[in-house]
């Protein structure tokens, strides 16, 4: 395997209202910054994500190639997943060895539609999207499925909502979020309002690089260490929807977890989870096996800032960030796709002993 | 989320036609004669709704279908106290995980559990293992949507009770209600034991001696125990409300009544309280003249002075 490292991570000022500007404006200062901070005009790989029906535009992210300025051409893919995949298959392609750097992408702008509406779309087309269940009452049959079987009560909800809230309030880059209270109402029970990820619009970009390419352009490059991702069964009711099954495989093959690595060896100080809504958190601890010495979310996570389809990319991106300050030696990043934590991806990051 | 300024919409004209080939298409097929089936997979489990592989290994599952329900189990559920567009209900109702007998897997679907203010929190008959059954659409074209929704089984019925009488208060309690009608608590005193019933019923149920002193008592006295009722009474339609002891000044015997003019979670044991009458133009011969009782706001009664009360 190459040695492969994330180098640079921007992202924008996540709004909580459509602020105007196009999906386009939105991420062409992003690339701009991380051009800047790499000082790379071009890379030997590009690859995005985000959703058409986000943007309602077959193709809409090709128009998103004006940001990166993509002539004359170059090599370019793209994941109809969060960014966080297209991550993944960056880091595939670098492992070819002909190139050194990857650009990797994510936007989306979730104000301009009803996303909750829009996630029905993704489900199968003959038993599920016909009956109209919505993204927040799928996830709330699973949070009642784990509430049941953990014992876990509706405050351990509210305390992963109020810890998440307050790190996105000490998080310039989202909007500020009231402490919930105890009587905010049941959306779909049992989730009350605050334990579901807000409407947010936002894009994020990350430099991948390859061995000394990577040194040159960082000073403490954060290493990946292991990264997969795994999916569970389609139908939702083929599986245990009470446990993150996928996540927990995709975490031990990663190295995240005592199963591959020896439990002190994992290391894990930092983790960035993709939670959309509080249960998850709690599940995916028990999938990644994190103890109550990790601090998860220090960025305050999706349930501070939900750029749907840059939210997963941003979890590297944060993780990274704790590696590059030196907060963190060892981070753990999490990214989620489709229904009921159906597919999860794990990345190990890491700064070297010797930078 | 867009409302009245919707200015772009995504819409296949005429919706999309999608093939559902021959494992879906059977199950789609049954459903529309009202029956639900799954298919075995070669390890023998039951997959409903089906589909053309084993989500356990990816093979392919076998051509034995197998009738399954209509009576099924709820394995989880979530509630929407306020349905959106596009949900299958337009009053709140659950979303549940239903197992059908027979199967090994489980279907989506929507559960109705009747009538319910919009916000309506959970109701408590909603939980994993409820039983419930398929409520079928008359015009059923093949789709999930051929059954409206599942609906609990029938655990209980409602049974209207009703008898009609004459009674007449007989000649000791006769004399306590007129009393009552001129704002008076009359009762009679035992000359054996010298208790103080009120109401009296002409009698010493300690002695079994007739009783014929008559005296009066205030309309005062103290709560000596109480309860807090949850389920509406055509007396007191507001719940939780409160029915307690109320030991009469001057009286040996508590006598039931309404506690009002305080919430529930203040009443207390060795509370004092007073009547509360209905304006003099209304009274009768009946309790009703009294509406209630209310806090006088005395320091309570210590316990050890109405524990023979209880």
């Amino acid at each position: 395997m190459r040695d492969v490292a994330v180098v640079a991570f921007a992202q924008t000022d996540h709004m909580a209202e459509d602020s105007g500007l196009s999906e386009v404006e939105l991420l062409a200062p992003v690339i701009h910054e991380i051009k800047e901070r790499t000082g790379l005009q071009r890379f030997g790989f590009t690859c995005s994500g985000s959703c058409d029906y986000l943007a309602g535009a077959p193709f809409s992210f090709v128009s998103a190639l004006d940001a990166v300025g993509a002539w004359p051409p170059i090599s370019e893919s793209h994941v109809e997943m969060d960014a966080a995949w297209a991550l993944y298959e960056a880091w595939v392609r670098l492992q070819h060895g002909d190139v050194d750097t990857a650009l990797v992408y994510g936007f989306g702008k979730s104000s301009q539609g009803d996303l909750r509406q829009i996630m029905t779309l993704q489900l199968d087309p003959y038993y599920l999207a016909p009956l109209g269940p919505d993204q927040v009452s799928l996830a709330a049959l699973q949070a009642q499925a784990y509430l049941r079987r953990s014992g876990a009560k509706e405050d351990d909800l509210r305390a992963v909502a109020t810890r998440s809230r307050a790190a996105g309030r000490a998080n310039p880059r989202v909007p500020d979020l009231p402490e919930p209270a105890a009587d905010d109402p049941y959306e779909i029970a049992p989730l009350r309002t605050y334990d579901i990820a807000p409407i947010t619009d936002g894009a994020a970009a990350i430099v991948l690089a390859a061995g000394e390419r990577a040194r040159e352009l960082c000073d403490r490059p954060a290493w990946i260490r292991g990264i997969d991702h795994r999916a569970d069964a389609h139908a939702l009711g083929a599986r245990d929807l009470s446990r993150a099954e996928s996540a927990r495989l995709a975490g031990e093959r990663a190295g995240a977890t005592a199963a591959t690595s020896a439990a002190a060896a994992a290391g894990i100080e930092v983790a960035e989870l993709h939670a959309q809504f509080s249960h998850e958190e709690l599940m995916l601890r028990e999938a990644l096996e994190l103890g109550d010495d990790v601090t998860v979310n220090p960025s305050g996570g999706a349930l501070a800032a939900n750029p749907v389809m840059a939210t997963g990319l941003i979890r590297i991106g944060e993780a990274a960030a704790r590696v590059f300050d030196g907060t963190a030696r060892r981070a753990l990043a999490h990214a989620a796709s489709g229904p009921c934590l159906q597919q999860n991806l794990v990345c190990v990051l890491e700064g070297a002993v010797d930078g | 989320m867009p409302s009245d300024d919707v200015n772009h919409v995504l819409e296949f004209p005429g919706g999309y036609t999608r093939s559902v080939g021959p494992v879906i298409g059977r199950f789609l097929t049954e459903l529309r004669d009202a029956r639900l089936v799954g298919v075995r997979t070669t390890g023998g489990r039951v997959l409903v709704p089906p589909t053309e592989y084993d989500p356990a290994d990816g093979g392919p599952v076998t051509d034995e279908y197998v009738e399954v329900g209509p009576a099924g189990t709820v394995e989880t559920w979530c509630w929407v106290p306020r349905p959106r567009p596009g949900h299958p209900l337009s009053r709140p109702f659950a979303w549940a995980l239903i197992r059908l007998d027979g199967a090994d897997t489980a279907l989506l679907h929507a559960l109705d559990l009747g009538d319910f203010e919009p916000g309506a929190p959970p109701p408590r008959t909603l939980a994993t293992g409820l039983r419930v059954r398929p409520k079928w659409r008359a015009d059923r074209t093949g789709g999930v949507r051929d059954i409206e929704y599942f609906r609990p089984d029938v655990t209980m019925i409602n049974d209207p009770s009703r008898a009609e009488y004459r009674l007449r208060p007989g000649r000791a309690l006769g004399r306590f209600l007129e009393g009552i009608a001129e704002g008076r608590f009359l009762g009679h005193r035992c000359h054996v034991c010298g208790k103080v019933y009120v109401p009296m019923k002409g009698m010493c149920p300690a002695d079994g001696v007739p009783t014929t002193e008559e005296v009066e008592v205030p309309d005062t006295g103290t709560i000596t125990t109480y309860a807090v009722n949850n389920i509406p009474d055509p007396r007191a339609p507001d719940v939780p409300f409160v029915s307690a002891y109320i030991l009469l000044d001057g009286a040996d015997i508590a006598m039931v009544a309404l506690v009002a003019g305080v919430p529930a979670d203040q009443v207390r044991m060795g509370m004092r309280v007073k009547a509360v009458w209905r304006p003099r133009e209304e009274w009768g011969p009946t309790m009703q003249n009294i509406k209630w009782f209310e806090p006088t706001g005395e320091p309570d009664v210590p316990f050890d002075e109405i524990r023979d009360y209880l």
